[in-house]
C-alpha cells in the first residue's frame, strides 16, 4: 500500500500539521499498525521534494511536526490517477482497496467506478488463469486453481463492497 | 403406568416409542395438521380450498341424494293433494260439489296441466293452492304459466280466460310448472257410465289411489340408480382428498426431519386431511343451498321443484356429517400406507415393482359371485329383491373395475413406443405415473360402467314399460279425438280440423261398435258378441283397409289380422257381419238396457283386408259410409281425426290443439310420435339424467382440479420447455394424450364391467341378453366429452403457466 | 476473442418490470457470433430477466433487441418461439430436463420439436452425449443420473440443434466446484468449436472467468467492464 497516496488523498480536504495527518491516518487505515512519526515525516519530506504537496506554514516553536502541509495540484493529480489505475490482483489487496476506497469516498470521487475497474482487472486476470489452466496439465491446473480461488475471494469482497457503498459513505462522512 | 414410581428412587422408565398415542397427543397432532392444511401460505390454502371444494362437490350431491326421497314424497304429496282422477262418481249436486274438466294441454312439447270447473253448490271444495274458484271466463294461473301466456299469443288464444288470481306453492310441484283452472259454465255432468257429458262431478280434491307400489324391477332400477350415481361420488371424493399429496409428504419428512416419528406424520396428515373435509362439508352445505335456489330457476325434462321442498333427510344428513371427515382419514391413511416418510425425503414403496393382477379380478368375481344367485330371481309383480346382495355385488363389480383399471393402464401403456414429441411426453409420464393416471379417470370410468349397465336395464324393461305405438309419423302427425254426444258432429268437427292453418289433410270418421241381434234376450254373463263400427267416408276407409271401389252406401267386413286376439272376432264377424243379416247397435254396459236397435248390412258388403291405418293402428270390424247407417242410433259414438300436418307451416300442430280446445273439454289432441312412455318409468328416467349429467359434471371438475394440480406442479419445467421454442399446441396435445389414453383404456374397461353387470342384472330379472351398441357408444362419447371439455378448460392455465414467469422462480 | 464481427445479438435501452418493481431500468447488451459473455450481478439485480428479453422469452415494456439484423420487438409469439427453437439453445439451472424421458430423449427433444424425424434427432443427441462425456447415461432417466450429468445432458441438448447463441442461467448453480469446472469447459469448448455465442448468467467469477467479456447488472442497469477498464 502506499502511504504517500494515502496522506496526499487525507491532505486533499484541506491543510494538515504532521501531526494531525498521523492522527488521520491512523483514525482511517491504521486499526492494527499506527504511523510511526517518523515515516510520516520521512513520506512528506519525499512529496515535498517532488512538488506534490507545499508548506502551508510553520507555526512558532520550529520543528518539523510544527509544519502545516498543503496539496499542490499535482499532487491532485497524483491522487487522481493513483485512484483510477487498479491494483494488480494480487491476495491480500484488500488493505489498499479499502484505503482507496475510503480515499475515493473522502474526496468525493467515484468509489464505485474504482471498485469496478478493480473488478474487470481482476476477472481478466481470472480469465488468463483459466485459459492456462484448461490448457495446461493437472499441475497447472492445481496452481492456476488456487490463484482463480483466491482471486474470487477477492472479486466477492469487492461486490460486498460495491453492495456496501452507500453505508460505507456515510459512515466516512461521520 | 402407575403415577407412583415416578417418585420412588429408581430411574424413570424411558417411554416407549411405540406407547399408543393418548388423545391429548392426538389432538395436538391433528390441530397441528389443521394448522399446516390452513397456514401454508398460499400454496398451502389453495390445496385446502381444492380439497374442500372436491369434499364440497360430493358431499352436495350426497345431500342432493339424501333430500331425494323428501322431494319426491313433498311432489308426490301435492300431486295428490289435487288429484281427483280416482274420485268415486258422484250423482246429485250438492253444496260442496263441483264439475271438473281435465284441459291439460301441451305447449311446444312442455305439459300445460289445466282444469275447467264449475260450482254447482255455495260452498265448493277449492283446489290446493287456490283460494277461490274462479267465475267463469276467469282462471288463476301458476306464475310460470303467466309468463308465458303473456309472450304467446297463441296459447293465450288456447288458454283465453281472464286472469284473476294466482295458483300458490301448496298447487304446485315447482315453481316451474305450468298450470291453471278456469271456471266454465259449458260443463255438464257425466252419467254413471261415464257417458252424455264432458265433466265430472267431485266433493273435494285429493282423492286418489296411493300409487302402486314399486314392482320389483322398479325396485331394481332403483337400487342400481343409487350405487350408479353414489359411488363414482365417493371415488371422486377419495381423489379430492389425495390432491396435493406429494407436497404434503415433501412437508411431512422435514417434520421428520425436527424429529416426529411415524405415527405423529400420519397424525399431521390426519388432521390436514380433516381440516380440508371439515371445510368440504360447509362447501358442500352451502353448494347444495346455492344449487337449491338455482334448481327453483331449472326445469330438467318437465321437472322443476321448489326449494323449500328439496329437504334432506335428517338421519341421513348426521351420517354423512361423520362419514365423510372419517373417510378423508381414512383415504390419507390408506394413501400413506404405500409411503415411508423418512427425514431425507419420501420412499415409495412398490414403484417399479408390477402390479398382481389376482386380487384386482378377484373383486368383480366377488360382486359377480354374489348376484349370481339371484338369477332369475326378479321377475313377476311379488318377487322381493334382496337389496343388500344385490347392492353390494353391483357395487363389488363396479368397483372392481376401478381395481383392474390401474392394472391395465400399466400394462398397456408400458408397451406403448414411439410418436411424436407431444405423444411421447404423455407416455413417458403415464409410464412414470400410471397409479396417479388411473385414479384420475377411475370416477369417469365408475360412471361409463354403471351408466352403460343401467341402460341396458332400461332398455331391456322398455317392453314393460314403453309402448311402440307403431304410428307412422310420416303419413299423419296428429289425431282429433272428440267423443260426441251426436255423431252427426263428426262433420263439423272434421270440417273445423281441415280448416285449422297447417293442417294438409284430415280424416274423420265416428268409432261405434255393434254386437248380435239378439244380444237382449241373452242371460247377463253370457258372451256378447263385439264387433267395431267404423263410419268414414271413402276417403278416410282408404286409410285403414284396401276396400278397392267405394262409393256413398258402400260397407265392408274387415276381419282382424291381430294373431294375439284368437279366433273370436273373426267367428263372430264370420257368424253376424254378413250382407243382409241384422246387427243391434244399443251397445252399452252389462247388463242389457234398453230397447235394441236393429240395423241390416246392406247387400252389397263386401270383405276387405284391414291395413295400418296413420295412427299406427289396426282396425277390424265393419267399415261403413254414412250413408249406410243412421249415425243418430250409434252406441257411444267418437270422432277421430287423423290429420296430416303441412310441414311448412310454423306451430302448426299448436294452431290444431287451439282448434281442439275450442272444441271442448272432451277433445283430446294428440301429436303423433312412435313411442308413449308410462309415467313411473319417465320419472326413473329422468332421474337418471339428472343424476347423471350431475355426476359427469362432478368427475369433470375432479379431473379439472387434478390436471391443474399437476400442470402447477410443471410449472418451472413448462416455462423451460418454452423457451426452447415448444409450440403451445404440441403441449396442449400432450396434455391431451396424457388424459385421452388412460380415458380410452378406462372406456373400453368401463364398456366390459357395465356390460357384465348390465347382463347379470338381465339375467336377474330374467332377460335374454341384448346390447345395445348405441346406449355404449352415446356413454363412452360422454366420457370422452367430459375429457375433452377438461382438457379445453385446463388450455387456459396452460397458456398462463406456459408464460415466461415461470422462469422466474428460482 | 476481439475480431470486430458484427455483433450477433444486441440489445439497446431494455426496461422491463414485473408489477411496480422494475426489473431492467435501460439496460444495453451486445454478443458477437462465438463470444462468451457473463452477465453478473447480485441477486434479483435483473441479469435473468436481461437474459429472457434478449431470448425472445420476455417481450422488454421498453428498448430493443435486435438479433441477426432483425427487431425482436416486432416479432409475434409464434416467430419468437421459432426464432428460440432454430437458432437458440438454453441450459438452466435445474428443473430443465422432462424428467419421464430419458436423457436420450431428452436432447433429442429440441430437433424433434423443429420437425427432424426421430431417429436421425436421436442419433444426433447420441453424438452430442458422447461429446459431453455422458454417453453411458443415454438410457437413464434425469431422476437417476446425478447432478453433474444431469447439467452436461442439458448442455447438450442446448446445442444439438446447432444454435448460433447459447443462454446459460447459472448453469454450475447447483454443482459443486469440479463438476461446475467440467461443464463449464465442455461448455465452452463446444460453443467455441460451433462458433456459437454464449449468454453466461452467473454470479460466480471462477465460472464468468471462462467469459471472453464481462457484463455487470445493477439494479436493473447494464454496465460493460470492457469499457469500464
Amino acid at each position: 500500500m502506499s502511504i504517500g497516496h494515502a496522506l496526499l488523498g487525507l491532505l486533499e480536504s484541506g491543510p494538515r500539521h504532521g501531526y494531525d495527518l498521523k492522527r488521520a491516518f491512523d483514525e482511517r487505515f491504521g486499526h492494527d499498525r499506527p504511523l510511526a512519526y517518523g515515516q510520516v515525516y520521512s513520506t512528506m519530506a519525499r512529496l515535498l521534494k517532488n512538488g506534490l504537496v507545499e508548506v502551508d506554514g510553520i507555526e512558532a516553536g520550529g520543528g518539523p511536526e510544527r509544519k502545516r502541509y498543503a496539496i499542490t495540484d499535482a499532487g491532485v493529480t497524483d491522487v487522481e490517477s493513483w485512484l483510477a489505475q487498479p491494483e494488480k490482483p494480487e491476495p491480500y489487496l484488500q488493505t489498499t482497496l479499502y484505503t482507496k476506497v475510503v480515499l475515493a469516498l473522502l474526496t468525493g470521487r467515484p468509489a464505485a467506478d474504482l471498485l469496478d475497474t478493480q473488478r474487470a482487472e481482476h476477472l481478466r486476470l481470472m480469465r488468463e488463469l483459466t485459459r492456462r489452466k484448461t490448457a495446461g496439465d493437472l499441475a497447472d491446473q492445481l496452481i492456476c486453481d488456487h490463484a482463480l480461488f483466491h482471486l474470487e475471494a477477492d472479486l466477492r469482497w469487492l461486490e460486498l463492497t460495491s453492495a456496501r457503498l452507500g453505508q460505507l459513505a456515510a459512515e466516512v462522512a461521520r | 403406568m402407575s403415577g407412583r414410581l415416578a417418585y420412588g428412587s429408581a430411574p424413570a422408565p424411558a417411554p416407549a416409542p411405540e406407547r399408543p398415542a393418548g388423545v391429548r397427543v392426538w389432538a395436538r397432532d391433528l390441530a397441528l395438521g389443521a394448522r399446516f392444511a390452513a397456514g401454508g401460505g398460499r400454496e398451502g390454502w389453495t390445496r385446502t380450498v381444492l380439497t374442500a371444494v372436491g369434499v364440497g362437490l360430493g358431499v352436495a350431491l350426497l345431500l342432493l341424494a339424501a333430500a331425494v326421497p323428501a322431494t319426491l314424497n313433498s311432489r308426490e304429496h301435492k300431486r295428490q293433494a289435487r288429484d281427483t282422477s280416482a274420485a268415486a262418481y258422484v250423482a246429485k249436486p250438492s253444496g260442496k260439489s263441483l264439475l271438473i274438466a281435465d284441459v291439460g294441454t301441451v305447449w311446444h312439447g312442455q305439459q300445460v296441466g289445466g282444469a275447467l270447473l264449475k260450482a254447482e253448490g255455495a260452498k265448493p271444495a277449492v283446489p290446493p293452492g287456490v283460494a277461490e274458484l274462479p267465475g267463469a271466463g276467469d282462471m288463476v294461473v301458476s306464475p310460470a304459466l303467466r309468463e308465458l301466456l303473456r309472450s304467446t299469443p297463441l296459447l293465450r288464444e288456447r288458454i283465453p280466460y281472464r286472469d284473476t288470481g294466482t295458483i300458490g306453492h301448496a298447487g304446485l310441484m315447482g315453481p316451474n310448472e305450468l298450470m291453471y283452472y278456469a271456471g266454465s259454465d259449458r260443463l255438464t255432468a257425466r252419467d254413471a257410465d261415464y257417458q252424455h257429458g264432458n265433466a265430472k262431478r267431485i266433493t273435494g280434491f285429493g282423492e286418489h289411489i296411493t300409487s302402486d307400489a314399486l314392482t320389483p324391477v322398479l325396485d331394481l332400477l332403483l337400487i342400481i340408480m343409487l350405487v350408479v350415481l353414489l359411488l363414482p361420488v365417493a371415488v371422486f371424493v377419495g381423489t379430492a382428498v389425495r390432491l396435493g399429496g406429494e407436497r404434503r409428504d415433501r412437508r411431512l419428512a422435514a417434520l421428520r426431519l425436527v424429529g416426529a416419528d411415524i405415527r405423529t406424520t400420519r397424525r399431521i396428515a390426519a388432521g390436514e386431511a380433516l381440516l380440508g373435509s371439515v371445510l368440504g362439508l360447509g362447501a358442500g352445505a352451502g353448494f347444495f343451498f346455492a344449487g337449491r335456489q338455482l334448481a327453483a330457476h331449472v326445469t330438467i325434462h318437465d321437472i322443476s321443484a321448489y326449494p323449500s321442498d328439496m329437504t334432506p333427510n335428517t338421519a341421513l344428513t348426521v351420517l354423512i356429517a361423520l362419514v365423510v371427515p372419517l373417510a378423508a382419514v381414512a383415504v390419507t391413511l390408506i394413501s400413506l400406507r404405500g409411503t415411508a416418510i423418512e427425514p431425507l425425503g419420501v420412499v415409495r414403496h412398490g414403484l417399479g415393482r408390477r402390479r398382481t393382477l389376482w386380487w384386482r379380478v378377484l373383486v368383480p368375481l366377488a360382486g359377480l359371485a354374489l348376484l349370481v344367485p339371484l338369477f332369475g330371481s326378479v321377475t313377476g309383480n311379488d318377487a322381493h329383491v334382496n337389496e343388500y346382495q344385490t347392492a353390494t355385488g353391483a357395487v363389488l363389480l363396479l368397483f372392481g373395475v376401478t381395481t383392474v383399471l390401474p392394472w391395465v393402464v400399466e400394462a398397456v401403456v408400458g408397451r406403448l413406443r414411439g410418436g411424436p414429441v407431444a405423444w411421447q411426453l404423455a407416455i413417458r409420464r403415464l409410464q412414470l405415473n400410471h397409479g396417479s393416471a388411473a385414479r384420475m379417470v377411475s370416477g369417469v370410468t365408475v360412471a361409463v360402467a354403471g351408466a352403460i349397465a343401467l341402460q341396458m336395464l332400461f332398455a331391456s324393461v322398455d317392453g314393460q314399460f314403453v309402448h311402440a305405438t307403431g304410428a307412422d309419423a310420416s303419413r299423419i302427425q296428429a289425431t282429433v279425438n272428440v267423443p260426441a254426444a251426436d255423431a252427426r258432429q263428426a262433420a263439423a268437427v272434421t270440417e273445423k280440423v281441415r280448416t285449422t292453418p297447417g293442417v294438409a289433410r284430415a280424416y274423420g270418421f265416428t268409432d261405434s261398435r255393434a254386437t248380435q241381434p239378439d244380444a237382449a234376450t241373452l242371460r247377463d254373463g253370457q258372451d256378447v258378441a263385439y264387433i267395431p263400427l267404423v263410419v268414414g267416408d271413402c276417403d278416410t276407409l282408404r286409410q285403414m283397409a284396401e276396400i278397392g271401389s267405394c262409393k256413398p252406401g258402400s260397407a265392408y267386413v274387415v276381419p282382424s289380422t291381430d294373431r294375439f286376439a284368437g279366433p273370436s272376432p273373426n267367428a263372430d264377424l264370420a257368424k253376424y257381419a254378413r250382407p243382409g243379416k241384422r246387427l243391434d247397435l244399443n251397445v252399452g254396459p252389462t247388463p242389457y238396457r234398453g230397447t235394441p236397435r236393429l240395423w241390416t248390412l246392406p247387400s252389397g258388403t263386401r270383405a276387405a283386408v284391414s291395413r295400418t291405418d296413420p295412427r299406427g293402428q289396426r282396425n277390424w270390424g265393419v267399415f261403413v259410409t254414412p250413408e249406410a247407417v243412421d249415425a243418430s242410433r250409434l252406441a257411444d259414438p267418437t270422432t277421430v281425426v287423423m290429420v296430416n300436418l303441412d310441414p311448412g307451416t310454423q306451430d302448426a300442430v299448436e294452431y290444431l290443439r287451439n282448434t281442439g280446445a275450442a272444441l271442448g273439454p272432451e277433445a283430446q289432441v294428440s301429436s303423433v310420435s312412435n313411442f308413449t312412455t308410462q309415467t313411473q318409468y319417465a320419472q326413473l328416467r329422468r332421474g337418471l339424467f339428472v343424476g347423471a349429467a350431475l355426476t359427469m359434471a362432478l368427475i369433470g371438475a375432479s379431473l379439472l382440479v387434478t390436471m391443474l394440480e399437476q400442470l402447477r406442479d410443471r410449472k418451472k419445467l413448462l416455462a423451460v420447455l418454452v423457451a426452447f421454442g415448444t409450440r403451445r399446441t404440441a403441449l396442449a396435445w400432450s396434455v391431451l394424450w396424457q388424459t385421452a389414453v388412460p380415458i380410452a383404456l378406462g372406456l373400453v374397461l368401463a364398456c366390459a364391467g357395465g356390460i357384465g353387470l348390465g347382463a347379470a342384472l338381465l339375467a336377474m330379472v330374467g332377460e335374454a341378453f341384448h346390447v345395445d351398441w348405441g346406449i355404449v357408444a352415446r356413454m363412452s362419447g360422454i366420457g370422452a366429452a367430459v375429457v375433452l371439455a377438461v382438457t379445453l378448460l385446463s388450455l387456459p392455465p396452460l397458456w398462463r403457466l406456459m408464460r415466461p414467469d415461470g422462469l422466474r422462480t428460482e | 476473442m476481439t475480431a470486430p464481427a458484427e455483433p450477433l445479438l444486441t440489445a439497446t435501452g431494455l426496461r422491463k418490470s414485473y408489477g411496480p418493481t422494475p426489473a431492467l431500468d435501460g439496460a444495453d447488451f451486445s454478443i458477437r457470433p462465438g463470444e462468451v459473455v457473463a452477465v453478473m450481478g447480485p441477486s434479483g439485480s435483473g441479469k435473468s430477466t436481461l437474459l429472457h428479453c434478449l431470448a425472445g422469452i420476455v417481450r422488454a415494456d421498453a428498448g430493443d433487441v435486435r438479433y441477426d439484423g432483425r427487431s425482436m420487438a416486432g416479432m409475434s409469439d409464434g416467430e419468437r418461439s421459432a426464432l428460440r427453437r432454430a437458432d437458440f439453445g438454453f441450459v438452466f439451472q435445474f428443473g430443465q430436463l422432462v424428467p419421464e424421458l430419458t436423457c436420450l430423449e431428452n436432447v433429442a427433444m429440441p430437433m424433434r420439436l423443429s420437425g427432424t424425424k426421430r431417429r436421425a434427432a436421436e442419433k444426433q443427441a447420441a453424438l452430442w452425449l458422447d461429446r459431453l462425456e455422458v454417453a453411458d447415461v443415454a438410457g437413464k432417466r434425469p431422476g437417476e443420473v446425478s447432478g453433474g450429468q444431469g447439467q452436461r445432458v442439458a448442455v447438450a441438448r442446448a446445442l444439438v440443434s446447432g444454435p448460433r447463441v447459447v443462454f446459460a442461467d447459472e448453469p454450475t448453480g447447483a454443482l459443486d466446484s469440479l463438476n461446475g469446472e467440467r461443464v463449464m469447459r465442455l461448455l465452452t469448448e463446444a460453443a467455441h468449436d460451433t462458433r456459437a455465442a454464449v449468454v453466461l448468467v452467473t454470479h460466480e467469477a471462477r465460472v464468468a472467468a471462462y467469459s471472453d467479456r464481462e457484463i455487470v447488472v445493477r439494479d436493473g442497469k447494464s454496465r460493460d467492464m470492457e469499457r469500464a477498464a
